[in-house]
């Protein structure tokens, strides 16, 4: 059959095939089941109403039982089998505990799930702030949200442009070494590359102890009668914090301080181990930013004017009604998507495999499965691994919908 | 303590001028009301008062200091708005404190200020919930009290009961009266288009029409002596009769011959060089009486009653429209609805009588 007309017969089989099941059961509801005629026609009226919504949802819900909840049992029972077959138990899983590999894309996740929501939601609420009330902020818009229309492996193949290196003595065709070898040394690489990243650490650092100030100030304010062990607790914490992140930036501004550049020397920016996370986590910010300014952009179109202006009559400067006024009214929506940039950054997998392959240190737990499941042919473990990633995302994903439907309402 | 100077104030959008001309001095515990037609600027005057809209051109200014430029914050001024704009993630107590802690007052001088504003509105029992759990009458208490916490010189109210009901429109009308009572110092601007509001609680009311100010006096001085046909219509309920005629007889009293056939007597003084000027005469309707006995030629105004409204107290009646003239509305007190379909003679006392030409009052000539 020639396979034009082969799909024009599948098309006609499939829409046949629903409008029948459709026209059928229905028919057969209201015909001879529940009949609304006899003695018992309204009672067998209602009783049809009440089972017709099912009607419609069986073929979907026996769809995603086949396609979705079966695959997760299938999965669970596989992950405790072995490589020929054979029932293993939690061999499996105390055997991946045990990789150095798993650890470190378990640590890898971990780090993307700080960044990757943190960075994205802010340089959305950022975007969409400042193209806010500007003429050309839909162009500017545009522009953000474009990357949204790639894929992540097209948009891994840019970026692996723009991280390219070749030899010292050829020109550069990736953009960053093109700017790295712009520094040689001079007083423009000790302000680029000592004073500026040395300052922002301390902004880092100044900001955290602020906030963390603030935050117990704003408790103790609000919160009079508030649990006082509790209270402590919150503050022996925030100290806590406090004090770790002066000591990691004392550490990295000595480390800073260190440093001896290797200028002139063409990077390959991929295999420098930990800091190829970051390069990593450039492309899915990129991608998702657009996604999270959208958003944000109608949230704070529907903050109520009137409030802003009386923030303005009560003398809040645009910073203060930006973080009290405007941002709480749509803290619902930040959380919404926070959460969804943080489901999509657990499986993120397309981005590492096009770039590193989790090499250098840069292996993450979907890219792991992958290997494990179609690389070795180790379906246990990679079944094992697939089942740790579904237990790492289904807590943020309740939380997500809880939210979503807060929102709705 | 604050006097409003407003001299030459105006304001353009690009090309077009929405407001020119406005002067205006406003005295410290004053409560003056902006009233006008919807689209007539009054709230665009107010928010230039509060400085949330530039000032376009003139010289607006609170206790003699320049306020063109300064930011809304430091103009010493609290605005009441009429969708309330309280902060919904924030409790009464923080709604109310805001403004003081963004100005870093110190905790005791917060917690004073509000629990005293509180008390003044009743707010006591809510300060710890959030908006949504309140009330219209409640919101709009709680918008009155985040103003009364920061002690302004001036307070701005923008429409402040139109999202009420009726009956919290008439509780709240009175709180306000109260609060200006209890506060004889401070001065306010209130803006509305409900002329009930306007009456009841100015102490001078500016109304503004076409982008400039009618007229500006005591809500009694614009009932009993309107500028303007503008202000005689839009000051009372229902609107001012106009009869157009032409002036037969000067002096102290002054005689019009209408064009309906009727005659007008005024009170309004005229000299002998208005005779034959044509002009409008003004009657309320409540002003009119029957005139009975008296012949076409004599009455103000004779006509077939089309349709009685019988409110108890008073009932009115809706004269059928002759030709091209306006409708005649009368108010007479009682219960009248017999007058349906009658022919009725209607007479004013002359004191009752205004006087128009070319829509100006011929008592402020």
């Amino acid at each position: 059959m020639h396979p034009a007309l082969q799909a024009f017969v599948v098309i006609l089989v499939g829409v046949g095939g629903c409008v029948g099941y459709f026209y059928a059961s229905n028919l057969v509801l209201d015909k001879i089941l529940f009949p609304a005629r006899g003695p018992h026609a309204g009672r067998n009226i209602n009783r049809a109403s009440a089972i017709r919504p099912w009607l419609f949802l069986f073929p979907a819900l026996a769809l995603l039982c086949l396609y979705l909840a079966y695959p997760v049992f299938a999965t669970a029972w596989l992950s405790l089998h072995g490589r020929s077959g054979q029932f293993v138990g939690g061999a499996n899983y105390i055997a991946m505990f045990g990789e150095p590999k798993f650890a470190e894309s378990l640590k890898n996740n971990m780090l993307w799930l700080v960044v990757v929501p943190a960075a994205s939601t802010a340089f959305g609420l950022l975007a969409a702030q400042l193209t806010d009330r500007i003429k050309w902020g839909n162009i500017a818009k545009s522009l953000i949200f474009m990357p949204m229309a790639i894929s992540f492996v097209g948009a891994s193949v840019i970026f692996k442009l723009i991280y390219d290196a070749r030899d010292a003595e050829v020109a550069q065709i990736g953009l960053l070494n093109a700017l790295w070898l712009k520094f040689d040394g001079g007083p423009g690489s000790f302000l680029f590359l000592k004073l500026l990243p040395f300052l922002l650490v301390i902004a880092f650092v100044v900001l955290a102890v602020a906030l963390a100030g603030y935050a117990a100030q704003a408790v103790a304010q609000t919160r009079k009668d508030f649990n006082g062990r509790l209270l402590a607790g919150g503050i022996v914490f925030a100290l806590l914090v406090v004090l770790y992140a002066i000591w990691g930036a004392v550490g990295s501004l000595w480390g800073l301080v260190m440093w001896a550049p290797p200028f002139g020397q063409p990077q390959n920016w991929l295999q420098l181990p930990f800091w190829n996370n970051f390069f990593l986590m450039a492309v899915l910010v990129w991608i998702q930013t657009g996604f999270a300014m959208v958003i944000l952009s109608a949230a704070l179109r529907g903050v109520p004017e009137d409030t802003i202006e009386a923030a303005i009559i009560d003398g809040a400067n645009p910073f203060q009604i930006f973080f009290k006024i405007k941002v709480p009214q749509i803290m619902g929506t930040i959380v919404v998507v926070w959460t969804t940039i943080t489901i999509t950054v657990l499986k993120v997998f397309d981005i590492v495999l096009a770039m590193t392959n989790g090499q250098w240190e840069t292996q993450v737990l979907a890219n792991y499965m992958y290997d494990k499941l179609f690389r070795s042919l180790d379906w246990g473990m990679g079944s094992a691994s697939a089942m740790i990633i579904m237990l790492l995302v289904t807590p943020i994903l309740v939380w997500n919908v809880w939210n979503v439907r807060k929102e709705m309402k | 303590m604050a006097d409003l100077v407003l001299k030459d104030v105006e304001k353009a959008y690009g090309e077009v001028k929405v407001l020119k001309d406005i002067n205006l001095d406003i005295k410290t515990g004053e409560l003056i009301v902006f009233v006008g037609p919807s689209g007539c600027g009054k709230s665009t005057l107010l928010r230039m008062i509060a400085g949330l809209e530039k000032i376009s051109g003139g010289e607006f200014s609170i206790d003699g200091v320049r306020m063109n430029d300064v930011p809304p914050a430091q103009r010493g001024i609290a605005m009441v708005f009429q969708s309330y704009a309280l902060y919904p993630h924030m409790t009464v107590r923080e709604n109310m404190s805001f403004a003081l802690r963004i100005a870093k007052k110190s905790q005791a001088e917060i917690d004073k200020a509000v629990d005293k504003a509180a008390k003044i509105l009743q707010l006591t029992p809510y300060l710890d919930r959030l908006p949504k759990a309140l009330s219209g009458g409640q919101r709009q208490r709680v918008a009155i009290g985040r103003s009364i916490v920061r002690d302004p010189k001036v307070y701005l109210f923008d429409e402040p009961l139109s999202n009420l009901d009726a009956a919290l429109r008439v509780a709240t009308r009175i709180e306000i009266a109260q609060l200006k009572e209890a506060m004889p110092q401070s001065t306010m601007v209130y803006v509305t288009h409900d002329q009930v509001e306007a009456m009841t609680l100015a102490s001078r009311i500016v109304v503004l029409a076409g982008g400039g100010i009618a007229q500006v006096g005591s809500p009694l001085e614009l009932y009993e002596r309107p500028q303007n046909e503008f202000v005689a219509q839009f000051i009372g309920s229902p609107s001012m009769n106009l009869m157009a005629g032409e002036i037969t007889g000067t002096g102290a009293k002054t005689t019009v011959r209408l064009a309906n056939g009727g005659m007008a007597v005024s009170a309004v003084p005229t000299n002998a060089a208005d005779k034959g000027l044509p002009v409008n005469i003004g009657v309320r309707p409540e002003d009119l009486v029957e005139a009975a006995g008296k012949s076409p030629a004599e009455a103000i105004f004779t006509g077939e009653v089309e349709i009685t409204e019988a409110l108890g107290e008073v009932t009115l009646l809706y004269f059928r429209r002759q030709g091209e003239a306006a409708q005649v509305v009368a108010k007479l007190p009682g219960i009248r609805p017999e007058l349906r379909r009658r022919t009725v003679s209607l007479g004013a006392d002359p004191k009752k009588v205004h006087l128009f030409a070319n829509g100006t009052s011929l008592l402020y000539r």
